[in-house]
């Protein structure tokens, strides 16, 4: 999947994957995706529910050797 | 304004003296709705924490200034974030040291009682899982049942009381938590006993476990008589120790009784726990403390933050115990139960030892509630 921006937030911990996420999809324009790569187990459903709230689309998460992938839409 | 750090034992002795809390949880909503710190007069606000990365100033008016505020998270770095932000907008607050997962870890022992010849009788309640465990001591030596993962809590205590762990029993395969009685037999040298017809599959070696075994603990002879007593799971034990205490395993709670469905056979199970429920304790002295594997509530609790309660009290009051009519027992035990337990066939396979999780994957299978009674 083509991401306009990518954000390694590999081995932080809760709360900076989505403080991070936040600020990088300001950044962007609506409708461009943000790829996210993150070790802490807690992002998944963290980073579902803040998409939710605020507006945007998870489209797609994955796992690879550990690292969670996820794909964020902008809204 | 100070942010300080409270720990999940003080936390604890606040749901044993039933005093107010004000816990702001700062995890997102279904993690919250699905496992929360319980506690008689403790008051709850969730807001995830990433809606309040902007300022805390929309929930301010919602934090009362007349109470102790604790700020509660997964694992306490958003919880310390908020936390600092509540500081500095002028509140005094803590947050809960290692967050939710020190919270399912912490263990509080507590005396239940004497035994005859001299000995005591621990209970170790698992307050954010609601699991419990027990350490039956005399004269210098010590057993324990139904043991949780937290191995180094029981033989740390049991050094501080210079007792030496000689045996180690599991009154049945837990679903819901991982067993550490093999890891405590294994470090201390300990028989490690489990009910055979639950460790059919098991891939080491255990004491097998049968109804009528007598174990005596230090030279005092204190008695643990295993009573077979299925339903729970098909090899289900309960003990009898000291001829006053009646540890029940996940067959009779306070509140509730066990439920059959963990192993996937509710329909081939429900008349076993039916046979233990109405015979076989139903045989047993009315004046037994029963001493069970886990709480569901919080009102399970004593005073103290024991939970125990004579089993003629139970037959009078717990209603899985006075259903007369023995296809609506069968309805309650096999229809509308409660969600499993999280990870439960995982968690199966690993007190069974066909898989080795690390710690980190351990507690995360851990997370939730116990889930292992029906009401």
């Amino acid at each position: 999947m083509e991401a306009n921006k990518v954000l390694d937030a590999k081995g932080l911990a809760c709360p900076m994957p989505i403080v991070k996420t936040k600020k990088a999809i300001n950044d962007l324009e609506s409708g461009q995706v943000l790829e996210i790569h993150a070790t802490d187990k807690g992002a998944k459903n963290d980073l579902t529910a803040w998409a939710k709230s605020g507006g945007h689309e998870l489209i797609k998460h994955e796992e690879e050797n550990g690292v969670l992938k996820f794909w964020i839409k902008k809204g | 304004m100070t942010v300080n750090a409270m720990t999940s034992k003080e936390v604890t002795n606040k749901v044993f003296n039933k005093e107010a809390l004000f816990i702001l949880d700062v995890r997102n909503e279904s993690d919250f709705q699905d496992w929360k710190i319980e506690g008689e007069n403790f008051e709850y606000l969730n807001i995830p924490y990433f809606e309040l990365l902007d300022g805390v100033e929309g929930i301010i008016g919602k934090i009362p200034t007349d109470k102790e505020v604790l700020v509660v998270c997964a694992k306490e770095g958003s919880s310390v974030m908020v936390a600092e932000m509540l500081s500095d907008a002028g509140l005094t607050v803590s947050y809960l040291k290692g967050g939710m997962k020190a919270w399912s870890e912490h263990l509080e022992p507590v005396k239940v009682g004497d035994l005859k010849d001299g000995g005591e009788i621990y209970q170790f309640v698992r307050i954010g899982k609601g699991c419990l465990s027990y350490m039956v001591v005399s004269n210098g030596e010590a057993a324990i049942i139904d043991s949780t993962r937290m191995t180094d809590v029981y033989l740390e205590f049991a050094e501080s009381i210079g007792a030496k762990i000689t045996h180690v029993f599991d009154t049945h395969l837990h679903a819901d938590h991982i067993s550490g009685g093999r890891v405590i037999a294994e470090k201390t040298g300990a028989t490690y006993w489990l009910p055979p017809k639950d460790a059919t599959e098991v891939t080491f070696n255990y004491q097998p476990l049968e109804d009528g075994n007598d174990v005596e603990i230090g030279n005092v002879k204190i008695n643990i008589h295993a009573l077979y007593s299925p339903g729970h799971t098909i090899g289900s034990t309960s003990f009898i120790v000291d001829e006053k205490f009646l540890l029940s395993g996940d067959i009779l709670f306070i509140d509730s009784i066990g439920r059959p469905d963990l192993a996937g056979l509710a329909q081939d199970w429900v008349g076993d726990l039916r046979e233990s429920l109405y015979k076989r304790y139903r045989e047993l002295s009315e004046d037994l403390v029963v001493l069970p594997a886990h709480f569901m509530i919080i009102e399970e609790l004593n005073e103290d933050g024991s939970v125990a309660e004579k089993l003629g009290t139970l037959y009078s009051k717990n209603h899985g115990l006075n259903i007369e009519d023995e296809a609506e027992f069968r309805r309650m035990v096999t229809e509308n139960l409660p969600p499993q337990p999280n990870s439960y066939q995982e968690i199966r396979e690993t007190n069974m030892g066909k898989i080795n999780p690390d710690d980190e994957k351990q507690r995360e299978m851990e997370i939730g509630p116990n889930r292992c009674a029906v009401r």
